[in-house]
C-alpha cells in the first residue's frame, strides 16, 4: 500500500495543507526578521491565540444555533484577524520596542520570556486540558479509488476543507504580496528593511511601519491557527511552540527575510513532515524537522531563496 | 542637570494639560485592553456532561478595560508634571484596596475563611494574586506621584536610574566578598538550625540544584555569550547516564559522577562543534532544537530509555559505601549502625544537602577560578567582541567549544545527583521550560555574577515551593520578570562589570577613597 501512487497522492495533499499553515506563520518569522533582525520567539503564541479566539467562534456559534458554514468561517475569520494582531501590535510595543538597538541576544530573551508569559496566560485562563472541536465542513472531492490488498477500498480524496485551506493561503498570500509590492505601506517596509535610518530621513514613520509588520504578521498568523481549528480539531496551550519551531525552520529554509522563501519553506516542511510520517516513523517527525533545521543553518545559512548576511563591523 | 530640566519642564507643563490627547491615550489603551481580554478573559470553556458549554466572564473584562484606562490617565498626568491629581483622587482609592487586601490577609491569617471569602466575592478577578498585582502597581504608582509633589519633579532620566542601580549593583559587589563566606557559613550550618524542618531541607536541595545548574550554566551564558535554550539536554544526559548504568549495571554513584559529567560533555562537544560558528540567535534556537531532540529520542528509544514509563529504582547514593536504610543487609551496616546513631530518615536528606552543596560549591569555585585563566579571559573577550578576538588570534570555536563543554559537564553532574535525589526520572523532567527555568535564573541574577544566581534561584525556586498558591503563576511570573528585566536592565538585576583586567592597576589607597567621594 505504501508504494502505491495514490498513497503518494494523500500524502501530499496533508503535506500542503501542514505546509500553509506552517508557510502563514513562517510569513511573520521572516517580515520581522527583515525588518528589525531579530527572531520573534512569541510568533507561535500569537498562532496559538489565533486557534483559541477561532475556536470560541466555532463553539459560540454551534451552540447558539448557527450552523450555516460559510457564515460560521467568516465571523471566526473576521474575529480572529481583528483581535489576534492586537496581540501582536502589544507585543511589539511592550517587550520589542524598548530594545530597539540593543543586542540580538537581548531581544531574543525578551521574545522567549513573552512566549513563556502568553503560553500561561492561555493556560491559566482556560485550562491545559486540550479543547475538542466537532469538525466544521465534511464530505469531499473523490479523486482516486483503488483497492487495498485484502480487498477493502481505499479512496484518495481531496475534502472541502483542505480546497477550502488551499484556496484561502492562496488568496492571502496573493493579496499579502501586492500589499508589500504595490502600496505605501508595503515600501516603507521594503525602505526599512534596506535601511531604517535613511528610511527615517526621507520622512517613513519608521516606528509605525515596524508595529504595522508585526500585525500583519499576527493577522497571517491567526489565519493559520483558524486552519488548525479546522483541520485537527484539537487544540491546547502548547500548540504554539512546537508550531512556532517548525515556522521558523520554514523561514530558514527559505531564506530567512524573503517572502517567497517562507512560502516555499513552509511547503517543504509540510511535505517533509508528511512524507516522513507516512513513510518513515511518526515518533521522529520532530526530530526531522530539527535536524533540517540545524542542517540548513549549518550548510546553508542563507537558506534556499536568501540574500547573504554581510556582517559589519 | 538632570534636576533642572525636570523642574523647567514641569513649571512649562503647569497649568497646561491637554485633555484630549490624554482621553485619546487613555482610551486607546482601555481599547487594546478591551481587545486583549475580550476573547481569551471574557470566554472560558468548562467540560460539562456531554460535550463543552461557554462560559462569560465579562465583569472582569470591564474590570481590567477601566484599569487599563484610568491606569494609562495617571501614568499621562505623571509624565507631563501633573502628580497632584494622580496623589489625591488614585492616593484614597490605592489605600482602600490595600486594606482590603491586609483585611483578606488577617482573616485568613485568623483562620476566618468565612469573613476572608466574603471579603473576596467583592474583589475582582477570581484570583487574589491577580488583584494584588494590580495593587502592588497601583501602590508604585502612587508613590511614584506623591514622590513627584515632593521633589517637584516626576521624572527620573534613564542615566540616572541607571546609574543609581550600577552604585547599588557594585556596592552589593563588593559587600559580596564578605557575604560570600558569610552565606556559605550559613549554608553549612543550615540543617541543623532549629526551625528547619523536612520539608524546608528538600526544598533547599532542590533551590541549591537549580544554583548549581544557574552556575553551570553562566558559564556558557554569562561567560561566554552564547545563549543556550537546550541546557537542559546535558542535564537529561547525565541523568539518564547514571540511571541507566546504575540500574543495569550496578555501579554506584562516586562512580557514575564523572561518567555522567563526561557523557554530558561529550555530547556537548558532539553538539556544539558543528553549530559553534552560528550567529548568536541562531546558535540560540538550534540549542533548542538539540534540546527538543534529545527528549524526543529518550521519548522514543524505549529499549533503552523505556519511554514515557521512565527509569525507576536507581540506587540511592551511599557514604563511602555505607547506605542510608534502615535495616542494612546481613553482614554490611549502614550508615546509623557504623555511626552508632539512632535511624531518622532525615539523615539521607541531610546528606543529599550536603552532597548537592559541595557539587554546587566546585562548580562556583570552579568558574570564579577560571575566570582568571587564559581561556576564562579569552571566553570573555570573545562575549564582547568576536571580530576582535579572532583577529587578535583567539579561535573562536575552540574557545567557545571549551564553554560549552565544561558547561555542559557541569549540568551532567546535576543531572546525574537529580536522578539519585529523585530514584525516578522519566523525559517528562526535561522539557524546555527546564531550560527556560535555569535560563530565567542567570538572566535575572545578572550574567556573569555569581551572587545573582543565588538570589534568583532561592527567589525563583524556594519562593514558588512555599506559596503554593503562587505555584501556577509561576511560569507566568518567569516570562513577565524577563521580559521587564530586559527592558529595565539589560544586564540583569545585580550586573556590574568591572573590568577583570586593567593595564594600569589602581593602587590600595585610591581604590578605597574613590568609592567613598562617590558617596
Amino acid at each position: 500500500m505504501e508504494g502505491s501512487i495514490h498513497y503518494f497522492v494523500d500524502q501530499t495533499i496533508n503535506g500542503l495543507t501542514l505546509g500553509a499553515i506552517y508557510g502563514l506563520i513562517a510569513i511573520g518569522y521572516t517580515l520581522v526578521y527583515g525588518i528589525i533582525g531579530m527572531i520573534n520567539f512569541a510568533h507561535g503564541e500569537i498562532f496559538m491565540i489565533g486557534s483559541f479566539l477561532a475556536f470560541f467562534v466555532f463553539l459560540g456559534l454551534g451552540l447558539s444555533g448557527i450552523t450555516w458554514v460559510p457564515l460560521a468561517i467568516l465571523c471566526a475569520l473576521v474575529v480572529t484577524m481583528m483581535l489576534t494582531p492586537v496581540y501582536g501590535w502589544t507585543l511589539e510595543r511592550v517587550a520589542y520596542r524598548p530594545l530597539r538597538g540593543s543586542p540580538r541576544l537581548a531581544a531574543l530573551i525578551t521574545a522567549i520570556g513573552m512566549s513563556i508569559f502568553l503560553q500561561n496566560y492561555v493556560q491559566l485562563l482556560q485550562g491545559a486540558r486540550p479543547r475538542p472541536l466537532q469538525p466544521v465542513i465534511s464530505g469531499g472531492i473523490e479523486l482516486m479509488r483503488t483497492v487495498t490488498p485484502d480487498g477493502s477500498p481505499y479512496v484518495v480524496g481531496l475534502s472541502y476543507l483542505q480546497l477550502l485551506i488551499i484556496v484561502l493561503t492562496v488568496a492571502l498570500m496573493t493579496v499579502f504580496t501586492l500589499v508589500i509590492t504595490r502600496t505605501p505601506l508595503g515600501r516603507a517596509q521594503r525602505a526599512c528593511e534596506q535601511d531604517r535610518d535613511m528610511a527615517a530621513l526621507i520622512g517613513v514613520n519608521v516606528d509605525r511601519t515596524i508595529s504595522l509588520t508585526f500585525v500583519m504578521g499576527a493577522a497571517l498568523a491567526s489565519v493559520a491557527g483558524l486552519i488548525f481549528v479546522m483541520n485537527y480539531g484539537v487544540i491546547d496551550f502548547f500548540i504554539g511552540f512546537l508550531a512556532g519551531i517548525k515556522a521558523f525552520t520554514a523561514a530558514v529554509l527559505g531564506g530567512i527575510g524573503s517572502l517567497p522563501g517562507a512560502m516555499l519553506g513552509g511547503l517543504l516542511i509540510g511535505l517533509i513532515e508528511a512524507f516522513w510520517s507516512g513513510y518513515f516513523t511518526v515518533e521522529y517527525k520532530d526530530v526531522a524537522a530539527f535536524s533540517i533545521l540545524v542542517l540548513v543553518l549549518i550548510f546553508r545559512p542563507t537558506g534556499l531563496l536568501g540574500k547573504p548576511d554581510i556582517e559589519k563591523v | 542637570m538632570a534636576e533642572i530640566t525636570a523642574n523647567s519642564r514641569l513649571a512649562a507643563a503647569k497649568g497646561r494639560l491637554d485633555t484630549v490627547a490624554m482621553l485619546k491615550e487613555a482610551g486607546l489603551t482601555a481599547l487594546v485592553m478591551f481587545a486583549l481580554t475580550v476573547g481569551l478573559v471574557g470566554f472560558e470553556v468548562r467540560d460539562i456532561p456531554g460535550g463543552l458549554a461557554l462560559f462569560t466572564r465579562f465583569d472582569d473584562v470591564a474590570v481590567a478595560v477601566l484599569l487599563g484606562f484610568f491606569g494609562r490617565m495617571a501614568l499621562f498626568l505623571l509624565r507631563e508634571g501633573h502628580p497632584r491629581p494622580v496623589a489625591i483622587i488614585g492616593g484614597p482609592l490605592v489605600l482602600l484596596l490595600v486594606l482590603v487586601l491586609a483585611a483578606d490577609v488577617w482573616f485568613t491569617g485568623a483562620g476566618d475563611v468565612a469573613a476572608s471569602e466574603s471579603i473576596r466575592s467583592w474583589l475582582p478577578f477570581n484570583s487574589i494574586i491577580v488583584v494584588w498585582v494590580i495593587a502592588i502597581i497601583s501602590v508604585f504608582i502612587a508613590a511614584r506621584a506623591i514622590l513627584a509633589i515632593r521633589r517637584a519633579s516626576s521624572t527620573v532620566t534613564v542615566e540616572e536610574r541607571e546609574a543609581r542601580a550600577d552604585h547599588v549593583a557594585a556596592q552589593v559587589q563588593k559587600i559580596g566578598r564578605y557575604v560570600g563566606p558569610a552565606l556559605l557559613a550559613f549554608a553549612l550550618l543550615y540543617p541543623f538550625l532549629p526551625f528547619v524542618n523536612r520539608q524546608l531541607l528538600d526544598i533547599s536541595v532542590l533551590v541549591v540544584t537549580y544554583m548549581m545548574l544557574g552556575w553551570g550554566l553562566n558559564i556558557v551564558v554569562g561567560l561566554a555569550g552564547l545563549l543556550d535554550l537546550g541546557y537542559v539536554a546535558f542535564y537529561a544526559v547525565g541523568a539518564y547516564s547514571y540511571a541507566l548504568l546504575g540500574t543495569k549495571l550496578d555501579m554506584s554513584f562516586w562512580v557514575c559522577l564523572p561518567f555522567a559529567g563526561f557523557m554530558a560533555a561529550t555530547a556537548g562537544v558532539i553538539l556544539g562543534f558543528p553549530v559553534l560558528r552560528l550567529r548568536g540567535d541562531y546558535l540560540a534556537i538550534v540549542t533548542l532544537g538539540f534540546g527538543e531532540m534529545i527528549r524526543v529520542i529518550l521519548l522514543n528509544w524505549y529499549d533503552v530509555t523505556r519511554g514515557p514509563d521512565g527509569i525507576s529504582n536507581i540506587p540511592r547514593p551511599s557514604f563511602f559505601g555505607l547506605p542510608f536504610t534502615r535495616r542494612p543487609p546481613e553482614g554490611t551496616e549502614s550508615f546509623h549502625t557504623f555511626f552508632g546513631l539512632e535511624y531518622t530518615p532525615v539523615d539521607r536528606l541531610i546528606f543529599l544537602y550536603y552532597l548537592i552543596l559541595a557539587m554546587a560549591m566546585i562548580t562556583n569555585l570552579f568558574t570564579m577560578r577560571i575566570r582568571k585563566l587564559p581561556v576564562g579571559r579569552a571566553w570573555e573577550a570573545l562575549r564582547e567582541d568576536e571580530t576582535a578576538c579572532r583577529s587578535l588570534g583567539v579561535n573562536p570555536t575552540n574557545t567557545k567549544l571549551t564553554a560549552f563543554g565544561i558547561g555542559a559537564m557541569f549540568g551532567g553532574f546535576a543531572g546525574s545527583f537529580f536522578a539519585t535525589r529523585q530514584g525516578f526520572i522519566s523525559p517528562e523532567s526535561f522539557t524546555f521550560i527546564e531550560s527556560a527555568v535555569i535560563l530565567a535564573i542567570v538572566v535575572l541574577g545578572g550574567f556573569g555574577s555569581q551572587l545573582g544566581v543565588i538570589v534568583a534561584a532561592i527567589l525563583l525556586i524556594g519562593l514558588p515551593e512555599f506559596f503554593r498558591e503562587l505555584q501556577q503563576y509561576r511560569m507566568l511570573a518567569f516570562g513577565a520578570a524577563m521580559v521587564l528585566i530586559m527592558v529595565w536592565r539589560p544586564a540583569g538585576l545585580l550586573a556590574h562589570r568591572e573590568p577583570t583586567i586593567r593595564l594600569h592597576p589602581r593602587s590600595g589607597p585610591a581604590d578605597k577613597t574613590a568609592p567613598q567621594s562617590a558617596e
